[in-house]
């Protein structure tokens, strides 16, 4: 006892030591958690249906993330029974490979929005981002009525889709290219309910294809 | 030549002051959103005033600005009284102000705009997150530079948890805010999806683990001593409650994401090590309570150690409630609802601000040069306030996360959900105005702090203040460290 904690003085002696054991103890539980996943990474691949955000979609995610929605709204539906009752299929890895930063969310004062595409029409998304309590009057949900005047950055998606490729999302030239176009003329409201409408539509998985690797459920 | 040296408690000074403003700034926030929650009339289509555009200058105003300003404040104080030495770099140290103060700015003003990188604790924007690393650095440097000039040999540990808390923060900012700039204002993490998650988490998780634990256990384990005039209860089980705390402690972010996509492997591990963590968790807030037998009829009198003993006791209680919470089946019924929001602000209102309060208590009069707080009363009426408050506040939102827990899963005879979603949120409405209202007692007890503090500091502002001096045992003709030029 006495031995060992001579061992331990100089740790309590030596600010060098001190901070060296300090980064080598905080380092190995994070190490231990994301190495692995960022391994298996290149291995989950897109969900079928999942596709890397066409322009206005793409425009229409940012301004989800610029106008704060994540804080009120999750994009993850748990595996829980009532969970999928209420919202659909249960959300998988695959499915968020695109999403820079992802959007799973940690609060609900609104309801979950993984797949909450095509469930309500446009118009309908476009009194509610606009006037929230004309279309449901016990939501507290703030509007966002200068969406509709605000125009879309042709230059800014290119640039955008630029950055992503070279994080590694598959677009193609072609797709670079026609962007500026594809935005052009835009309203943000349009981008940002175009991206909800995609929200979970064509990658709702399969019944019997819930037990892919991709979910990262292997031993 | 004179064989002195000062404590420089000039730049301690300038954090006091920046917790006291920061920390009125960060709750008044609070609580305006909290009253948007409550009548949504107020966000009035303001697009900055808009509560989801408002929601990060809460949580970086308080974490960040009045947390980071009481923590590097105190850190610079206590740092000087362990090691018996002036601060090291007092330039860098007068730095890391100023820096602090500009990224707060910047980081408050930009998020209201839009500009954010939507990760939660880590909104601010790359631009501002390189400032924060080269800041942070600084402070670093200066910390250490302070320990190496040290004329204690061993280093007390509260030291231990200070430096814990600037490296381990470091690294996890660097590491989760990596990212690709589009423009000057937006940027692509080099993450996505479940590893973004993965990556998020473990920095929210740990932001609270070293931000506002490790830190704040730092001040704990100077101030209360020093509060309650008694030892340490035990020196040897806060060493042992370190090394567990700060290795378990980054495990256990992937609580966070229970029942999502993330591997379950990783969750199962989460849940486990939150468990784990209760351990060095109530090890250590029953060492600050039982530091203070034989001083328990303090009290009676001394409202610095009735804020530092509430702190311990919501410590023990939120890090209990936080482990319940990671166990799945709990966090089946608690997560995504206002228990979060619950056991957050017990955390946060109850240990981190009323342990910071205490501490700014206890060291204010000394670094302002006066021999007790202008007054005893206003300290009182700060105390209730804040308690009151805070169990208005924490008491409603259980209530909410509890309500709204059992009306998702609630399910009626024939199989079918029982209530929708606006169900819940017509339930817990209530609750909301009265969060807000617990909110306005703290946000109020806030602002008697900031007045008693202003009375406090009367000589300091007329610049009366006499520099402390570096208590050396044996003043020596060359003394090892040199004694450093009292300059502030």
């Amino acid at each position: 006892m006495a031995r060992g904690y001579t061992y331990f003085e100089a740790v309590e002696k030596h600010a060098g030591l001190l901070g060296i054991l300090i980064a080598i103890m905080v380092s190995i539980g994070g190490l231990a958690e994301i190495t692995p996943l960022f391994m298996e990474a290149h291995k989950v691949k897109p969900a079928d249906g999942v596709k890397p955000y066409d322009p206005l979609r793409l425009a229409g995610k940012d301004i989800y993330v610029r106008e704060g929605c994540y804080l009120c709204h999750s994009q993850m539906i748990r595996a829980l029974r009532a969970e999928t009752q209420r919202y659909g299929h249960y959300s998988i890895a695959s499915e968020s490979v695109y999403d820079r930063p992802f959007q799973w969310g940690s609060k609900r004062t609104g309801p979950d929005l993984a797949r909450v595409g095509g469930k309500y029409s446009d118009e309908w998304q476009l009194l509610h981002l606009t006037t929230p309590r004309a279309v449901a009057p016990d939501s507290n949900m703030p509007g966002y009525p200068w969406l509709a005047q605000a125009q879309l950055d042709p230059d800014e998606i290119t640039q955008k889709l630029r950055v992503l490729r070279l994080l590694g999302d598959p677009y193609t030239d072609a797709d670079i290219a026609a962007a500026a176009d594809a935005v052009k003329g835009r309203t943000e409201m349009q981008a940002l309910i175009a991206y909800l409408q995609g929200l979970g539509i064509a990658n709702e998985p399969q019944a019997a294809a819930t037990a892919t690797p991709a979910e990262g459920a292997t031993p | 030549m004179p064989n002195t040296e000062t404590y420089n408690d000039h730049v301690v000074r300038l954090f006091l002051l920046a917790a006291a403003i920061w920390g009125i700034v960060g709750m008044a926030v609070g609580v305006y959103i909290a009253a948007e929650l409550a009548w949504p009339a107020l966000n009035f289509d303001i697009p900055w005033l808009t509560f989801s555009r408002l929601r990060p200058d809460h949580t970086f105003g308080v974490i960040f600005a009045f947390g980071g300003s009481a923590l590097m404040g105190t850190c610079y104080y206590v740092v000087q009284r362990t090691g018996h030495t002036r601060l090291a770099l007092p330039r860098l140290a007068n730095f890391t102000f100023w820096g602090w103060q500009l990224i707060i700015l910047m980081a408050m003003i930009s998020m209201p705009l839009g500009i954010t990188q939507s990760k939660e604790y880590a909104e601010p924007e790359w631009l501002i997150d390189l400032f924060i690393a080269v800041v942070w650095v600084s402070f670093g440097v200066v910390f250490f530079a302070t320990l190496a000039r040290r004329r204690i040999r061993h280093i007390y540990v509260a030291n231990w948890y200070y430096g814990a808390f600037i490296i381990a923060v470091g690294l996890l900012h660097i590491v989760n805010n990596l990212a690709i700039p589009v423009s000057l204002w937006k940027s692509y993490p080099i993450y996505s999806g479940s590893v973004d998650a993965m990556v998020q988490w473990w920095y929210g998780h740990n932001a609270v683990a070293f931000f506002l634990t490790a830190g704040f256990l730092g001040m704990m384990y100077y101030f209360v001593p020093r509060q309650a005039q008694q030892p340490l209860w035990s020196y040897r089980f806060s060493i042992v409650n370190f090394w567990a705390l700060i290795s378990v402690y980054m495990w256990a972010g992937s609580h966070h994401l229970m029942y999502t996509a993330l591997p379950d492997w990783v969750q199962s591990v989460g849940m486990a090590f939150s468990l784990i963590l209760l351990m060095p968790s109530w090890g250590s807030a029953a060492n600050g309570l039982l530091t203070f037998n034989g001083s328990w009829h303090k009290l009676k009198t001394d409202p610095a150690a009735k804020f530092m003993v509430l702190a311990l006791v919501f410590y023990a209680a939120s890090t209990f409630e936080g482990s319940m919470m990671a166990i799945k089946t709990v966090n089946s019924l608690t997560h995504y609802t206002d228990w979060t929001i619950a056991h957050v602000h017990a955390g946060s209102i109850g240990w981190v601000a009323m342990i910071t309060i205490g501490s700014l208590y206890a060291m204010a009069p000394r670094a302002l040069g006066q021999p007790a707080m202008y007054s005893n009363r206003g300290m009182e009426l700060h105390f209730w306030m804040h308690t009151v408050g805070l169990l208005f506040y924490v008491i409603a939102m259980w209530a909410a996360g509890a309500t709204e827990g059992l009306m998702w899963r609630a399910t009626s005879a024939d199989g079918s959900l029982t209530y929708t979603f606006i169900d819940s949120l017509i339930a817990v409405k209530p609750f909301y105005a009265i969060r807000w209202f617990g909110g306005v007692l703290v946000l109020g007890g806030m602002v008697v702090m900031a007045w008693n503090l202003w009375h406090t500091a009367a000589d300091a502002r007329a610049h009366l203040i006499t520099p402390i001096p570096v208590p050396i045992p044996e003043p020596a003709p060359n003394q090892v460290p040199a004694p450093l030029p009292a300059v502030a």
